[in-house]
């Protein structure tokens, strides 16, 4: 994982509610290591038919579209299984951030493993900057981590809140498991006065 | 404006302030007037047993009883790989192969997939080297993970229990707290035997009332789901409580709990009583003699306090409840076998409509088709929802001197080994299979195909899984979830259908 970076990209909407891990990485390529690359993979099923023609109305096939390292996406985005891979597939293909008024618990912890910024906005706000890229398609969206505002080009800002710690893991990359296998004489006094 | 960054980080911001603030005022009026402490939830208790340590941001390390593999685990057995890192404690956990076993034989070396199969015996040779228990193909207690840990006792009260499945709330029936994790976590679990988490919300659902006759826990469930929406547990941990969670078994029970992800929830939980430990005694894993008493005693104390505090509490009543099926690509999107499709044009939000149209295009209906006449080619009965003794009883009960209809292919994958096998004991294979249902081998199978069991594109399938997403039963598949007795009944007319007059026909 890279450390984070302020972002100034262009934003994918996802103008549909609930849209679940199995659209964002569909179940077949789970079996696929994770030395693919798994942004092939992504939204595979949207972007392209059966015979491997690609849909030209799913966004991330328009040209505009195709450079986008953030999301903006309608409720309960990546809601369903806890396939690390949705998260694999969205950052393997350059996306840092998602934004949304609301993501899948397990989706959450995934990103914050690795490197992809998760950032809720209220769904009024998250739909007037739908409005906004589909009036335009290609559009920037900045995320400034330093500052904790998500702005659009018109000047329109949102700030929202992160604790420093995982701020600073997304700066600086986080190995989680490093810092807790600094803890196992804790973890260890633990089983030690515990029974079960 | 500031807003939130992660919905965990706004449950935390509220209720950690709330419970600091809680924690202050209780210390305060300790020492003064000798206050009782604050009544607890099921979940408060098992987190705080379960408690090792907080981090700087709020997060808490948990101690896991049980950590429960798959077939899909390969990736983080990967990493432990990378890092040179063992298990740290192997004992506590337990793998099973099921996402990519074949259902049509028991031999790993028949899955055609160099992928597929590499995936599976991964599994087994990781556990192996590792030194975790494993039941394989050739051991007839192989089954789906949540199928096959409550059956083997492996799953029990009080216990904080993972595994990388998001259906791992399956186990909550029991009283645990249960929830599904990613890849990075399942190393972090083996190699510390421990996660960093958040505390989610804790929402109660109460069920009142009597269920009708030939409704059951998944029609509950599915109602469940359409009031709150499929992220309305979303950063909290549901406690199903009410009478009608009492008076059911502990086969609803795991119905109920399972499909609490479908509502976003962390992790579904109930508070275990008599019928959980008459489940649980003599399971080869549960404890015997003196030591199940105790455990017994310790455990009829994990119920919530009374009083005890919810962030979201809602009840239902299921006394009118009928028969539920799905008509489109989200869980909520499920109304009574009694329903007509609904119309796009009613609903006032422009990307709403939007989506619908999508939904019924790809589901190939149109708005006011009635429900309960949609033909159907594919009937599956299985899966970690609805593929227990239980479930299959309901169904055959149904299909009992009974064909299936000529354009429908009908299969029964039993949850396990054993399921199937006491099946076969009391004769339902002969049911299913004189009625002309293939009747298969435990794995996942149909639900999510990743075994190459699927629906072809187009195909419209009656089914006791999960998730009834886009491609969710193989690309292009147009899934409709419901009961087992209804996908018998629907598998039998031909399309979906009303089970209940074939119940009355049969008394």
């Amino acid at each position: 994982m890279e450390p984070f970076v302020h972002l100034d990209a262009v934003a994918l909407p996802v103008a549909r509610p609930n849209c679940d891990t199995d659209q964002i990485l569909p179940a077949r390529y789970l079996q696929k290591p994770r030395s693919d690359n798994f942004g092939d993979y992504l939204f595979r099923d949207l972007r392209y038919g059966a015979d491997g023609s690609e849909n030209s109305t799913f966004l991330l096939n328009s040209p505009a579209y195709q450079p986008a390292k953030i999301v903006v996406a309608k409720e309960n985005f990546a809601c369903g299984s806890s396939r690390e891979h949705a998260v694999w597939a969205l950052y393997d293909y350059g996306v840092r951030a998602v934004i949304a008024p609301s993501v899948g618990d397990i989706f959450a912890s995934n990103a914050s493993k690795n490197g992809l910024l998760i950032v809720l906005l209220p769904a009024d706000v998250i739909d007037e900057m739908i409005a906004k890229i589909e009036a335009s398609p290609g559009l920037h969206v900045i995320v400034d981590l330093d500052a904790q505002t998500v702005s659009t080009p018109d000047g329109v800002s949102h700030g929202f809140i992160m604790d420093s710690y995982q701020k600073r893991c997304l700066k600086e990359g986080l190995d989680e498991l490093g810092y807790t296998l600094t803890q196992l004489d804790r973890i260890e006094a633990f089983e030690r006065g515990y029974a079960y | 404006m500031i807003y939130r960054s992660l919905r965990g980080w706004q449950n935390c911001l509220s209720s950690s302030y709330k419970r600091r603030k809680q924690r202050a005022d209780t210390d305060g009026d300790t020492a003064v007037n000798q206050t009782p402490p604050a009544p607890r939830t099921l979940f408060d208790k098992i987190w705080n047993q379960h408690h090792v340590l907080e981090r700087e941001d709020g997060q808490s390390l948990l101690y896991v009883d049980s950590h429960f593999l798959q077939d899909g685990s390969a990736p983080a057995f990967e990493m432990l790989r990378q890092r040179g890192l063992k298990a740290h404690a192997p004992q506590r956990g337990f793998g099973t192969p099921d996402h990519y076993v074949p259902t049509n034989s028991r031999d790993l070396a028949s899955i055609a997939d160099p992928e597929k199969r590499a995936m599976a015996n991964a599994l087994r040779d990781d556990t192996k080297s590792l030194g975790i228990t494993f039941f394989g193909l050739d051991d007839v207690r192989q089954g789906i993970v949540h199928v096959v840990a409550p059956e083997q006792g492996l799953s029990r009260p009080g216990m904080l229990i993972v595994c990388g499945d998001s259906h791992t709330s399956t186990h909550g029936a029991v009283g645990a707290l249960a929830f599904g994790i990613g890849a990075t976590e399942v190393a972090h679990v083996l190699a510390t035997q421990t996660l960093w988490q958040r505390k989610p919300q804790a929402m109660r659902i109460t069920l009142e009332g009597k269920l009708p006759a030939g409704v059951g826990a998944k029609d509950v469930i599915l109602a469940i789901i359409a009031k709150i929406g499929a992220g309305g547990a979303t950063g909290h941990v549901i406690e199903y409580a009410g009478p009608v969670i009492r008076n059911l078994s502990m086969e609803g029970r795991f119905t109920i709990c399972n499909m609490s992800i479908e509502a976003g929830g962390r992790a579904g939980m109930i508070a275990p009583d008599d019928t959980t430990f008459n489940y649980l005694a003599g399971k080869p894993f549960a404890p015997e003699g003196a030591r199940w008493d105790k455990e017994v005693a310790r455990w009829r104390g994990l119920a919530s306090d009374a009083g005890a505090a919810y962030d979201k509490a809602i009840t239902l009543d299921v006394s009118a409840l009928q028969p539920m099926v799905t008509w489109g690509n989200s869980p909520e999107d499920a109304l009574s076998i009694d329903s007509r499709v609904p119309d796009p044009a009613n609903t006032p939000n422009a990307d709403r409509r939007a989506a619908m149209q999508r939904t019924l295009d790809y589901m190939g209906l149109t708005p006011g088709m009635a429900l309960n006449s949609l033909k159907i080619d594919r009937a599956f009965i299985g899966s970690c929802t609805n593929g227990r003794i239980e479930d299959l009883q309901a169904a055959a009960a149904v299909v009992k001197g009974r064909k299936v209809a000529q354009s429908v292919e009908a299969w029964v994958v039993p949850g396990s080994g054993l399921v199937k096998q006491e099946a076969e004991a009391l004769g339902l294979d002969s049911i299913f299979k004189d009625a002309g249902f293939q009747w298969r081998e435990a794995g996942c199978s149909m639900c999510l195909g990743t075994n190459g069991d699927t629906v072809a594109p187009g195909q419209r399938s009656a089914s006791t899984t999960n998730r009834n997403f886009v491609g969710r039963q193989g690309p292009g598949s147009r899934t409709h979830l419901m009961s087992p007795a209804m996908v018998a009944a629907a598998a039998l007319s031909g399309c979906l259908t009303d089970v209940r007059p074939m119940l009355a026909e049969d008394l």
